[in-house]
């Protein structure tokens, strides 16, 4: 009986201690991916540490920072104001911002679209509030223009909103999808189809080069193009913390920042905040 | 001593009382859950006073800057004071669902009318093959083949709704486009003919346990008065049991309404205010589903989507109160001659 109280102690011991070196992250679905696999190497690297990641969201893993239940929170959208406002009143800190990745969004055709190759980021912003509603109004065959989008809470649907549409409602007839995934999906099985998101994830559909505006050369959302900032629709990852961060976290964060924590972000599929030496 | 007086025995007291408690825990997680659903909505009835634009906030930074600059990459729409961010009773009766901008409008019409849509098209497709099936496999299929078909068809109610929206938005869609040649791949039509597969067992079991209930002396006074199988059934045991077939119809509904995997699924989510079955649509249900997980907790937009929660958990609830106490109770009556 002794015996097993004493094995039930050590466990519980061992229980604590080991909880004590875990670091949390939570937060978005679209930087989950990254979280998981910088997690899976910097614990090889590290066996004392364990990290701990979900997904659930970037609004729901900035609120898990503001009730203090995880330590790192991803979000694939900018803070709000609202956000640092309760971060503030609860912990008297502004939050500390850190951006870990940048993300090219792009804009993506069915195959079977092969008249449209190109298109100015006004014209998408035509399209997708509703201005444009027919393929031969940019150049393709007579027929209508079917939208897929993101859910209007994803961050990928904000960076669209704010810096395409400019502020602009989307058109009421924009299908939104639960996941990129979703959108290239229906999007391969569509041919009128248009869709946005990561530009990691295009399989099976067409990327569309953008331009700037008309005079200007048409980029297809490739590295090269990301990381000189030619290709204009692209946007940064965050990773949040409360205070700067420290010990463990600090460990982690400045190993995902390395040139080794950089690396994963390329094979993953997003692009490195710098050139990696 | 006396005999008959019930000895107090504790133990059995305690197990008596406990095994009551277990029985009024469920109804107390229902009221529970409609509390905290509710408490999270309540924001929205009482406006707060607009606090005055603070001065910009910023986060601090951690880690070199990166190399690379990305244009404007700061968030214009929500650091502005959003000055309209209001959830009145104008903006929630609106014809506009467009939750995130500079002015948010939360018009729950295109909403709603999506959720009826799908679940009217659902039950017009599922009800008549269910309650066929029903009264089939209740009054004339041989016992073999019944055998066969009741589980069956109760097979299909265990199969998760994301299989069935998966099905729909993977398989369904496509052939039915082909078929009919509509534009939007995925609309309310194929949203309500997967949400029919999912309606079917619940209206096929409560319609043939009506079936079932009704007396056997009803059709064999029938048949012996020289009427043939069909119209004993159509004319003595359906009649006798439409309160049931209701029930089940309005249970069918109460599934179909708060429904949500298949519809996000299947139906295209796109708040249009549109009584064509073949554009897309946006549920309260799916709403729901896709906004919650990224949306800013506490903002009029989260105490929306909870409004619209208590809204389906009051819908929901009247229509499955209904078909419980009401029409069963009146089958009930009507089986014991009262």
């Amino acid at each position: 009986m002794k015996k097993i109280i004493l094995v039930i102690l050590v466990i519980l011991t061992f229980g604590f201690i080991y909880q004590g070196k875990t670091i949390t992250i939570k937060g978005s679905d679209t930087i989950v991916i990254l979280a998981q696999r910088w997690a899976e190497i910097f614990m090889k690297e590290n066996p004392d540490i364990k990290v701990q990641v979900t997904g659930g969201g970037s609004g729901t893993g900035i609120a898990a920072l503001i009730n203090g239940t995880t330590d790192i929170c991803n979000s694939s959208r900018p803070i709000k104001q609202s956000e640092i406002e309760k971060l503030k009143a609860k912990y008297n800190s502004n939050g500390i911002e850190i951006k870990i990745a940048i993300d090219g969004l792009s804009v993506y055709t069915n195959n079977a679209n092969k008249k449209v190759n190109e298109l100015t980021l006004e014209q998408v912003r035509k399209i997708y509030t509703g201005e444009i509603t027919n393929w031969k109004e940019v150049g393709g065959d007579n027929a209508k223009i079917i939208l897929y989008g993101r859910e209007n809470n994803s961050g990928t649907y904000v960076y669209f909103k704010e810096h395409v549409l400019e502020n602009k409602d989307f058109s009421p007839a924009m299908q939104s999808m639960p996941g990129t995934a979703a959108v290239i999906n229906a999007i391969a099985k569509d041919k009128n189809a248009i869709g946005f998101g990561g530009a990691a994830y295009a399989k099976g559909v067409k990327d569309i080069a953008i331009k700037k505006d008309k005079n200007s050369k048409a980029y297809l959302p490739l590295k090269k193009y990301i990381l000189t900032g030619e290709y204009p629709i692209s946007r940064f990852l965050y990773m949040y913390t409360v205070k700067k961060p420290e010990g463990n976290v600090k460990k982690f964060i400045d190993w995902a920042l390395s040139n080794e924590g950089q690396k994963i972000v390329e094979e993953i599929g997003y692009f490195p905040i710098r050139k990696i030496k | 001593m006396n005999l008959l007086q019930k000895k107090f025995r504790p133990v059995e007291f305690i197990i008596e009382q406990l095994i009551k408690s277990v029985s009024f825990v469920s109804f107390a997680v229902i009221i529970l859950i409609f509390l905290f659903v509710f408490r999270e909505a309540l924001p929205i009835f009482s406006q707060k006073e607009k606090t005055v634009p603070k001065e910009e906030l910023q986060t601090g930074s951690y880690g070199e800057e990166p190399t690379i600059d990305l244009q404007n990459q700061t968030s214009n729409l929500d650091n502005q004071s959003k000055n309209k961010d209001e959830a009145t009773i104008k903006n929630l009766l609106g014809n506009e669902w467009q939750p995130v901008g500079l002015e948010p409008k939360y018009g729950l019409r295109p909403l709603f009318l999506g959720s009826l849509k799908v679940t009217f098209i659902a039950l017009i497709i599922g009800a008549p093959l269910a309650i066929l099936a029903a009264i089939f496999s209740s009054l004339f299929a041989p016992k073999k083949i019944k055998e066969f078909i009741k589980p069956s068809i109760e097979l299909l109610s265990s199969f998760p709704s994301v299989v069935i929206g998966f099905f729909a938005l993977v398989t369904l869609a496509t052939f039915l486009q082909n078929i009919f040649g509509y534009t939007f791949r995925l609309n309310a039509f194929v949203g309500g003919i997967a949400m029919a597969i999912a309606i079917i067992p619940i209206i096929y079991t409560i319609t043939e346990d009506a079936l079932n209930a009704v007396p056997k002396y009803y059709s064999e006074a029938s048949l012996a008065l020289g009427a043939s199988k069909w119209q004993t059934a159509l004319f003595v045991v359906v009649p006798a049991a439409t309160p049931g077939i209701f029930a089940a119809l309005l249970l069918g509904f109460g599934r179909a309404f708060g429904e949500t995997m298949i519809v996000l699924m299947a139906t295209g989510n796109a708040a249009l205010n549109s009584l064509n079955i073949f554009d897309p649509v946006r549920t309260l249900s799916a709403t729901i589903g896709a906004e919650m997980a990224e949306v800013v907790f506490g903002d009029v937009h989260y105490s929306v989507l909870f409004f619209i929660g208590s809204l389906l958990f009051i819908i929901t609830f009247i229509i499955n109160a209904i078909a419980e106490f009401y029409v069963r109770a009146k089958l009930m009556k009507r089986f014991r001659g009262e």
